[in-house]
């Protein structure tokens, strides 16, 4: 097909626009599947859920029209309040958290000592599961009366809240239970910690700087561009918690962990409120592009390049 | 030579690996414990961590409970299915945007990288009901498609491992008249397995532990996947924790396992996703 098209042009000039052209082709076709699930799932569905969110639309009968209705209902809807309170306290502990516990075990784990890919390997293993299983396990081990994290308190003569059966300690389980899969971060700092350059450490100890010192002078700085990274990614992946609150809780008690994709659901696929949960989508989407260019635009600030890469 | 704080510094460091190791383990080793308990010690405090006896026939009662040899071959051909779409696409998009050259690439690939910020949820509810009008509810259709019209994160991956691969084996295979499927089949592919295996390992991973696709789209018993029969096994089964760990243990052996032989390439695969854009 691309041969024949070649030959059939004379000419020195013709033949490598042509040549050119060719290869443009060649590209389009390739990422032809992309391009197709670009628009058909990401692009074409993003433009129908802004049209669903001004309707109102059961899926049995015709979406109707009612402008800016879902928007109006969801400012005086106290459990989309809710949705969004919970959803961002989690995000707010649980990400920082996270991310200081992935840096922490990535430092340890940056250590000569020996062993070490065995603990690596056990310190991972976690984020490699998730799902129901995973949630189903946490409720036992947060079980109030018999779980395991309670008769470790146990041992040490604290009487352990109700955890996920608590409105006010459901919260804090689901965080706890966050730094359990902390491991991708993990392994994205310990690589970022074994490119600093040992010159500078070095450098840095040869001016007398102390250890904390140097972490902070030194390590810390030459880190930034992966916090940057983990950042973002930990922020995306926290507001879309969904499974804990569907197994674990049902989003209780009493709403306390009512996460914001979860009562999204709820309104799509248990309330058959379609439109209404289209607009709670495209405000989802708002949050997470202005949150994302804010911390990109921040980053300016904080965000140092090594060699300027 | 060492000095004293070295010494000590190693030490501190032992100990705080341990200590989070163990926290680590703790939910696993926990479930399996409770998973060989018969039901009287699972309520017994404090907590014994070595069943005695040990009940191995939890597992065959709990996966009798429900059908779990039928969930287990849904899940499994879903995975199949998604895994052979999510490699050709992939692998042809990746080729494209690491040796190709075109107008548009660059705006193209940055569109690429910044779907991968995309919640699933926003566009959830136009895609169940695009699908619902096609009637792919209660296929397993929604669930495979998509993988063969590539995914962002697997497309940067093989990229990234492309780019690595010197380019004048393909400007001999070129000058052979070799097109360019015959290059990516002959020399790439031979070339990259490793990425092609992480990229293999994630996907099976994500159908694995996928709960809100599967939610959306199966309704019927017959079609469940492993992580909503586990979630219906939950729904029925009001005895006690011993078999709900059992059925656990069950389901997250295979991608432990898989971890395990993989543990390498899956690491390698987070890095170079990760570090090196």
């Amino acid at each position: 097909m691309q041969a024949g098209a070649a030959e059939a042009t004379p000419g020195r000039a013709t033949r490598s626009r042509s040549l050119r052209a060719q290869r443009e082709t060649l590209f389009y076709v390739l990422i032809s599947p992309w391009i197709i699930g670009f628009l058909a799932f990401v692009f074409g569905p993003m433009m129908y859920s802004g049209y669903l969110s001004l309707t109102k639309w059961n899926l049995l009968a015709p979406p109707q029209f009612i402008g800016m209705g879902n928007y109006q209902q969801l400012l005086h809807d106290p459990l989309f309040w809710q949705s969004l309170k919970v959803t961002t306290i989690y995000a707010v502990v649980s990400v920082p958290l996270g991310l200081a516990f992935a840096l922490f075990l990535a430092v340890l784990l940056n250590q000569r000592v020996r062993g070490l890919s065995v603990f690596r390997t056990i310190l991972y293993l976690p984020s490699v599961v998730s799902g129901v299983a995973v949630s189903v396990v946490f409720m036992w081990v947060f079980n109030p009366s018999f779980g395991i994290v309670n008769s470790i308190l146990g041992y040490f003569g604290i009487k352990g809240p109700g955890w996920i059966e608590s409105p006010t300690w459901a919260l804090p389980a689901m965080i706890l239970m966050s730094l359990w899969s902390v491991g991708g971060a993990m392994i994205i700092f310990l690589a970022g910690l074994q490119n600093v350059p040992p010159e500078l450490h070095e450098a840095a100890q040869m001016d007398g700087a102390g250890m904390w010192r140097r972490f902070f002078r030194v390590t810390i700085p030459l880190l930034t561009p992966t916090i940057l990274f983990n950042l973002i990614l930990s922020i995306i992946n926290q507001f879309q918690i969904f499974t804990q609150a569907y197994v674990m809780t049902n989003g209780g008690p009493l709403n306390a962990t009512l996460f914001y994709v979860f009562y999204l659901w709820q309104n799509a696929f248990q309330y058959l409120n379609m439109g209404y949960a289209a607009a709670m989508a495209w405000i989802l989407f708002l949050i997470v592009l202005v949150v994302t260019v804010a911390v990109f635009a921040t980053s300016r600030k904080w965000v140092f390049y090594q060699g300027g890469e | 030579m060492q000095t004293r704080a070295d010494v000590a510094m190693k030490a501190v460091t032992y100990v705080l690996l341990i200590i989070c190791s163990a926290g680590m383990l703790l939910p696993l080793l926990w479930m399996v414990s409770s998973a060989l308990k018969p039901n009287y010690e699972v309520f017994q405090f404090p907590p014994q961590w070595i069943p005695s006896p040990v009940q191995w026939s939890n597992f065959p009662r709990a996966l009798n409970f429900v059908p779990f040899l039928q969930f287990f071959w849904n899940t499994i051909l879903i995975a199949v299915g998604s895994l052979v779409g999510s490699l050709i696409s992939n692998i042809m998009v990746g080729y494209a945007f690491a040796r190709l050259e075109a107008r548009g690439k660059n705006v193209l690939f940055y569109v690429m990288l910044s779907t991968l910020m995309l919640p699933y949820a926003v566009t959830m509810i136009p895609q169940y009901a695009i699908f619902s009008q096609l009637h792919w509810v209660n296929t397993f259709w929604p669930l495979i498609v998509p993988a063969y019209f590539g995914n962002p994160f697997f497309i940067f991956l093989l990229r990234q491992f492309f780019l690595g691969i010197p380019r004048e084996l393909e400007d001999a295979a070129a000058i052979d008249g070799a097109g360019v499927f015959t290059t990516i089949w002959r020399i790439i592919l031979p070339l990259s397995w490793p990425a092609i295996i992480v990229v293999c390992i994630f996907q099976i991973q994500a159908t694995w532990n996928d709960l809100l696709g599967p939610l959306l789209y199966l309704n019927k018993e017959s079609l469940f996947t492993l992580q909503l029969g586990l979630q219906y096994f939950v729904g029925q089964y009001t005895g006690g924790w011993n078999l709900l760990m059992a059925a656990s243990t069950v389901i997250l052996i295979p991608v432990l396992v898989m971890f395990y032989f993989g543990q390498r390439l899956f690491i390698k695969g987070i890095i170079v996703g990760g570090v090196k854009g």
